[in-house]
């Protein structure tokens, strides 16, 4: 009956297929689950006493909607000295509620009706509908021939006079793609070409395993078509604290703080206090995880090619992204299948967008036991389907 | 450290394969290396950690912290008297350390009197020990790293999430 209030646009948005799936993981009882998209560690104890202990000091009140001084000018020293990048925490930085906010905010801030914005995909579920509901139009670019790679030709290909801005996101959930200095150099040059800007989704930087993750902005002449996201979910495994962090022009950051203020006015200060602490002794952590992360690939993409899925070896964040074309079924037959039969709980790739079609995403978030017995179940699965 | 003792260190029972896999390197390979660190002592053997806290026969047993005072002897320092000291199968853990006292024992016994029996009849006589003060252990919550508390590892992320 109230469905009819409900905005068209809305109605339209969540693919139901999708939630049915997730619904049914939901619903079942011990599953070993690769389809958890968070870091499996619990936030390092030193930050999660910072925040404790911040609770107890009384810090209990808004902060300035740009987020606490202290933290911003902590990034600001650690981007500096740690990444290249510099950026005024005055006016060219804002504390998000993760980097899912900043990315909305920076559609919202730069795009005016119709305006395109490119969209390779497979990739995380939000980009589209933040365009779509800021009244921009998603150009989706299917990458799937290319290994889930953009290449320069693709890109050439997509952009038009409407044209505002690509999402670029490297390492990329859900493929694990991350690209190298010489061929974000070929991306760039594109872009400048065509005057369009970059966002740039590095929230998944700090687990580059195979080569030093380039941020955007580095790039030459890069810093003034960029608008940098990060955050602390994925490097410090804060996921639940919510914090991210927008970097780029004063313009552009300065829009996105206008809506900001509106909308969320600041990041919750708990989390922000906790963020200060990642920042000064969360290092040796970050390390350590990502050690752990880069055995865990190595040992799933090794075990899925052994077992016959097709696995290019992701250079970065936590997820294998395999082929499961050899089977024959769609990604979302096979993963029911897998999930009754076995109970084993994988993502199917068209959640990341019709090119995701023939691929599941495994996250490697899990601890090698769990992994073990999942790829175990696995090659049970496969040899029952081929019968 | 290299990544294998990173791996046994954490899982005494990683195999092989597994530890191949997770290193991109061939089994046999890290056989070989498994093996060279185990001739040269490198990894002195494998073993369970045990929470003796909740084993019923074993929770009898008592432990303390003993400081001992000694007197170097020259050439050797301290070790040929440690040694004498850490021969005893009652001590299981024996460390030299800085400040006030020169060594740190643990000693385990199966009640207060055998510990107590041990202190007063082999290490306080023996010569080159000037003093000693016995800490009985009440309770362990943390040792070499592993916290001694049950705990049902509950994954508390939800199951499926993008």
């Amino acid at each position: 009956m109230t469905k009819k209030y409900v905005s068209k646009k809305v109605e339209a948005m969540q693919p139901s297929g999708i939630r049915a799936f997730f619904d049914l993981v939901l619903g079942m009882k011990d599953v070993i689950s690769l389809g958890v998209g968070e870091p499996d560690f619990v936030t390092p104890w030193q930050i999660r006493e910072a925040g404790i202990y911040s609770l107890e000091q009384g810090f209990t009140s808004y902060t300035s909607n740009k987020g606490l001084y202290k933290l911003r000018l902590g990034l600001h020293q650690f981007l500096k000295k740690h990444r290249g990048l510099e950026y005024c925490p005055d006016e060219e930085m804002l504390i998000t509620v993760g980097v899912s906010e900043g990315l909305d905010l920076a559609i919202r801030a730069i795009v005016n009706p119709g305006d395109k914005i490119i969209i390779p995909t497979p990739c995380y579920v939000s980009y589209a509908p933040v365009v779509d509901l800021a009244g921009g139009i998603p150009v989706v670019v299917d990458t799937s021939k290319d290994c889930c790679r953009l290449t320069p030709r693709t890109l050439e290909r997509a952009l038009d006079a409407k044209t505002k801005a690509i999402i670029l996101n490297y390492p990329s959930n859900p493929t694990g793609v991350a690209y190298t200095r010489k061929e974000l150099l070929a991306l760039h040059a594109v872009m400048q070409k065509h005057g369009i800007l970059c966002i740039s989704d590095e929230t998944y930087a700090d687990l580059t395993y195979d080569f030093d993750h380039t941020y955007f902005a580095t790039l030459p002449g890069a810093r003034e078509h960029t608008i940098y996201l990060d955050g602390f979910s994925k490097s410090y495994a804060m996921t639940g604290w919510r914090v991210g962090f927008a970097c780029g022009p004063r313009d552009i950051i300065a829009a996105m703080t206008k809506i900001h203020q509106y909308t969320i006015m600041c990041v919750p200060i708990t989390s922000q206090m906790a963020a200060c602490e990642a920042l000064i002794t969360g290092r040796k952590s970050v390390e350590e995880m990502k050690r752990e992360y880069r055995r865990r690939r190595q040992f799933i993409i090794g075990r899925l090619n052994e077992i016959g899925l097709d696995c290019v070896m992701p250079e970065g964040a936590f997820y294998a992204f395999p082929s499961i074309k050899k089977t024959g079924l769609p990604s979302m037959v096979f993963s029911q299948k897998l999930l009754q039969t076995q109970k084993v709980a994988v993502v199917p790739g068209t959640a990341f967008g019709v090119s995701g079609e023939g691929y599941v995403r495994m996250s490697y978030a899990s601890s090698l036991a769990n992994l073990k017995e999942a790829m175990n179940r696995i090659e049970v699965f496969l040899a029952s389907i081929r019968k | 450290m290299d990544e294998i003792l990173e791996i046994l260190e954490k899982d005494g029972r990683a195999s092989v394969e597994d530890i191949a896999r997770m290193l991109k390197k061939k089994p046999s390979v890290i056989k070989q290396i498994i093996q060279k660190y185990e001739k040269d002592g490198v990894i002195l053997g494998y073993k369970a950690n045990i929470n003796k806290e909740i084993v019923k026969e074993a929770g009898s047993e008592v432990r303390a912290l003993i400081e001992v005072n000694i007197t170097p002897q020259k050439d050797v320092g301290f070790d040929r008297i440690a040694e004498r000291i850490y021969s005893f199968p009652e001590v299981t853990s024996c460390y030299l350390i800085s400040g006030t006292y020169d060594l740190l024992l643990i000693v385990e016994g199966k009640d207060l009197q055998t510990v107590a029996r041990f202190v007063s009849q082999k290490l306080a006589c023996s010569e080159h020990v000037r003093g000693t003060a016995t800490h009985f252990l009440l309770k362990k919550y943390k040792e070499d790293g592993i916290i001694l508390k049950h705990t049902d590892d509950e994954d508390k992320r939800i199951t499926i999430s993008y």
